[in-house]
């Protein structure tokens, strides 16, 4: 892998470009090389063993010289893990197992395909062989993320071999601080951590502002569940954001940067490592960077666990080695920062674009996205769906695309009930606002919010009050406690909301949710707690009625609620096959013989469910 | 511990001088005690506020406000439920459940026989496989309430 060379410092753009240069002709286009997803979605599910597999096959048939092997980072379509993509065809082998390892290294060496690897299509059950004929990919459009599996992140040269810090050079030789950051405005590049502020307009105030010293911060706090884009560049691609950083610190005038990331990526973690110690030998990082001058360290710092942690001053604060707690931000972080400096934090996602926007032009950029979101986004698609995984969108592509053509649509033919964005600070959008173009404008003008990119499908059985309620008891164990509204307030949310779904809802209780919901917007220090009332009031305005029926009826439509919910076994459909029985952990059904319906004691039973999963003929009836 | 247990001190020390005695490293440097004793002893609290020259109060309130800080011994296996948002409408909560009721405990606690400690997490981003259940690092995904039984058999 060429991993023990060690690497030489470059001194001049034209170092670069010859290193660079040799890399590329050191590699064979032609050659056959396996990709194998190594991300933390399809590690999970073994890919690991799949890479050892490859590994001891190519080296005992001496196929080491003619078939390379590259672990990367995410492509994407983790439902479908463990991936392996054979390159340059692009064929797309998907749930490989390590048993699987010889027949695709045959196949590969003559120059065939394994049919039974390849992906069916669910419309019209035909195989498909190529990646980018798969649905899933088809839609997208992947500025970012399709460089994740032509990179090993461990490897600065795959990087640089892609045209990796050209753009880096580009700006410390040709363009001045000025023009970067009129560059960067001109493309209209928004915040991608969910708050959507141009970020042009944020260096130049950075750079503007009075202070000894300007820091240069990376959020990679990606705190919101269900939303791992950022923790795919960051272990897929790490350094298109150094680079992105990097142009930032030049244009911004900063010369020490933070990669703040969360302590539960390991893998990212790592991967970030690697590559600043990589780009630190090669002189991309450190004193007199490809001898322009230009200095910039960058330190990675592991977060606490703390969700409040990815707010810009409670993130600083930790960085401070202090306690994460935000502050009242009259004053600016781009003024007032870390260690009382100008400091300018922008997300994964958007470093990760800056390189592009500099090698390809603010125009070029612009012209991809609505009027006022420009460039792609990524989403994590997750939930009741079928094709989970990272997609990437140009902005103003509609909720129904997103979810139908890309997503596949539903499982097991259930009905779609809403999409919840912008992680607990955003809303559920129901069904009739589907045809709704994404960008940062329209997902507001609903009720709810870009945030930082989760889209979480819920279907008929997800009940709203109980997801409610999941939101704001989250953000009430992560408020900080630095401030009464947030901390008094969601406690105060939460124990109607509990009691409503226990069946104890009182007349009067949504209304005193809704007030204590205005009081937080007003009044809370930041804006976890300003939001946080967003997943309650998107619920009750588009499902009013399920509120009602918890309250009046004492009825959970969506049969999630436990205390609102009763087992049944349906005495015609059961045939005493007994799986129920072993499911049970309590001992509550009964056995009553060869095909006997069994018998299930209320009294005894817990409502785990158990029964009901385990149970393929219908027979257990949640009520 | 395989390796000779070195003195608090030693140990505390190496930590510190691999972050510079850096007192934003404060989070990280945590960490790493962490790592080396399974939870933040009290002693070494004391250590670090003293190599860092910071109030000891300081040290308490970063130790006890982040959620991966223990200042408890923890058990042998860490069970940690994700309880994300994919995993929740997939059922995750029936799953955590399971494993309350099997251990006895709730979670952030841990068994009497130290043989697990039960925690909760936020995702892990793994949201094609929830529920997701991680004990000691390794990913068990589509977990059911039936499979919890058979799972926690392979940790002794």
């Amino acid at each position: 892998m060429g991993k023990e060379k060690v690497l030489k410092r470059l001194g001049s753009p034209q170092e670069l470009e010859a290193l660079r240069a040799s890399i590329v002709k050191s590699r064979d286009p032609k050659q056959a090389c396996l990709v194998v997803c190594g991300g933390t979605g399809c590690l999970a599910l073994g890919a690991q063993k799949v890479i050892t597999a490859f590994r001891r096959e190519l080296k005992e048939r001496g196929l080491e010289d003619k078939v390379s092997l590259r672990v990367t980072g995410c492509p994407g379509f983790c439902e479908r893990g463990p991936l392996v993509v054979v390159k340059p065809e692009n064929i797309l082998y998907q749930q490989v197992k390590s048993e699987d390892v010889a027949e695709i290294v045959s196949a590969t060496v003559k120059g065939k395909i394994v049919d039974r690897l390849l992906y069916t299509d669910p419309g019209t059950g035909k195989k498909i062989t190529y990646e980018s004929d798969v649905p899933f990919y088809k839609k997208q459009k992947r500025l970012l993320l399709s460089d994740n599996s032509n990179i090993d992140p461990t490897e600065i040269r795959d990087y640089l071999a892609l045209g990796g810090y050209a753009a880096l050079s580009k700006v410390l030789f040709d363009l001045s601080p000025e023009a970067v950051i009129k560059e960067v405005k001109k493309s209209g590049l928004r915040g991608r951590g969910g708050g959507g502020f141009p970020t042009g307009v944020k260096w130049e105030s950075c750079r503007q502002a009075p202070g000894d010293k300007r820091y240069i911060i990376c959020n990679c706090d990606e705190g919101d569940p269900g939303a791992f884009m950022d923790r795919s560049l960051m272990e897929g691609n790490p350094h298109s954001v150094l680079e992105g950083m990097l142009i930032g610190a030049y244009a911004i005038g900063g010369h020490e940067g933070y990669i703040y990331v969360r302590n539960e990526y390991p893998l990212a973690v790592r991967n970030a490592e690697i590559a600043v110690k990589q780009a630190e030998e090669l002189g991309l990082l450190g004193k007199n960077i490809l001898g322009s001058g230009f200095d910039f360290d960058i330190k990675i710092s592991r977060g606490g666990g703390a969700f409040v942690c990815g707010e810009s001053t409670a993130l600083m604060a930790s960085l401070e080695g202090k306690v994460g707690e935000p502050r009242a931000k009259y004053v600016h972080t781009v003024e007032k920062g870390l260690w009382e400096q100008p400091t300018n934090l922008n997300n994964v996602e958007t470093w990760a674009n800056v390189p592009l926007i500099i090698e390809n032009g603010a125009d070029w950029y612009a012209k991809i996205g609505t009027a006022g979101s420009k460039g792609t986004k990524i989403f994590s698609l997750v939930g009741k769906i079928n094709n989970t995984g990272l997609v990437e969108v140009p902005m103003g592509i509609t909720l129904r695309e997103v979810i139908y053509d890309i997503g596949g649509g539903i499982p097991e033919g259930k009905k779609f009930k809403a999409v919840q964005t912008g992680g607990p600070s955003g809303g559920c959008i129901p069904e009739d606002k589907l045809d709704l173009p994404v960008d940062f404008d329209e997902l507001d003008r609903v009720g709810s919010m870009m945030g930082s990119g989760g889209m979480i499908v819920m279907d008929e059985n997800s009940c709203m009050v109980d997801i409610a309620k999941y939101f704001i008891s989250f953000l009430e164990g992560e408020s900080c406690g630095k401030c009464v509204p947030c901390r008094e307030g969601l406690k105060r949310m939460s124990q109607i909301l509990a009691r409503i779904t226990e069946g104890k809802g009182k007349d009067g209780d949504i209304d005193l949710l809704e007030r204590l919901s205005a009081t937080l917007v007003d009044s809370s220090l930041c804006a976890l707690g300003s939001t946080a009332p967003n997943p309650v009031l998107t619920t009750l305005r588009y499902f009013r009625d399920e509120y009602e029926a918890h309250i009046k009826d004492k009825r959970c439509p969506a049969g999630v609620c436990k205390e609102l919910v009763t087992y049944l076994i349906d005495e015609k459909k059961c045939p005493g096959c007994g799986l129920c029985v072993k499911a049970c952990p309590v001992e509550a059904i009964t056995d009553m013989g060869k095909k006997k319906p069994v018998v299930l004691d209320q009294e005894k039973c817990i409502k785990c469910g158990a029964c009901y999963d385990v149970c393929n003929l219908g027979a257990v009836i949640r009520k | 511990m395989k390796t000779k247990t070195k003195p608090a001190k030693q140990k505390v020390k190496t930590v510190l001088d691999r972050h510079q005695r850096d007192r934003g490293m404060l989070v990280a440097i945590l960490q790493d005690i962490q790592a080396e004793y399974n939870y933040l002893p009290k002693k070494a609290l004391t250590e670090v506020s003293q190599g860092l020259d910071i109030p000891l109060t300081q040290v308490y309130s970063v130790a006890s406000f982040f959620k991966a800080f223990s200042l408890k011994p923890r058990g042998r296996h860490i069970i940690n439920v994700c309880l994300g948002t994919a995993c929740h409408v997939r059922g995750a909560v029936r799953v955590l459940d399971e494993i309350e009721r099997r251990l006895g405990i709730k979670a952030g606690g841990t068994t009497k026989d130290h043989r697990y400690t039960l925690e909760t997490v936020n995702c892990v981003g793994a949201c094609a496989l929830g529920p997701i259940v991680i004990i000691d690092g390794n990913y068990s995904g589509e977990m059911k309430a039936d499979g919890v039984k058979a799972l926690l058999k392979g940790y002794k």
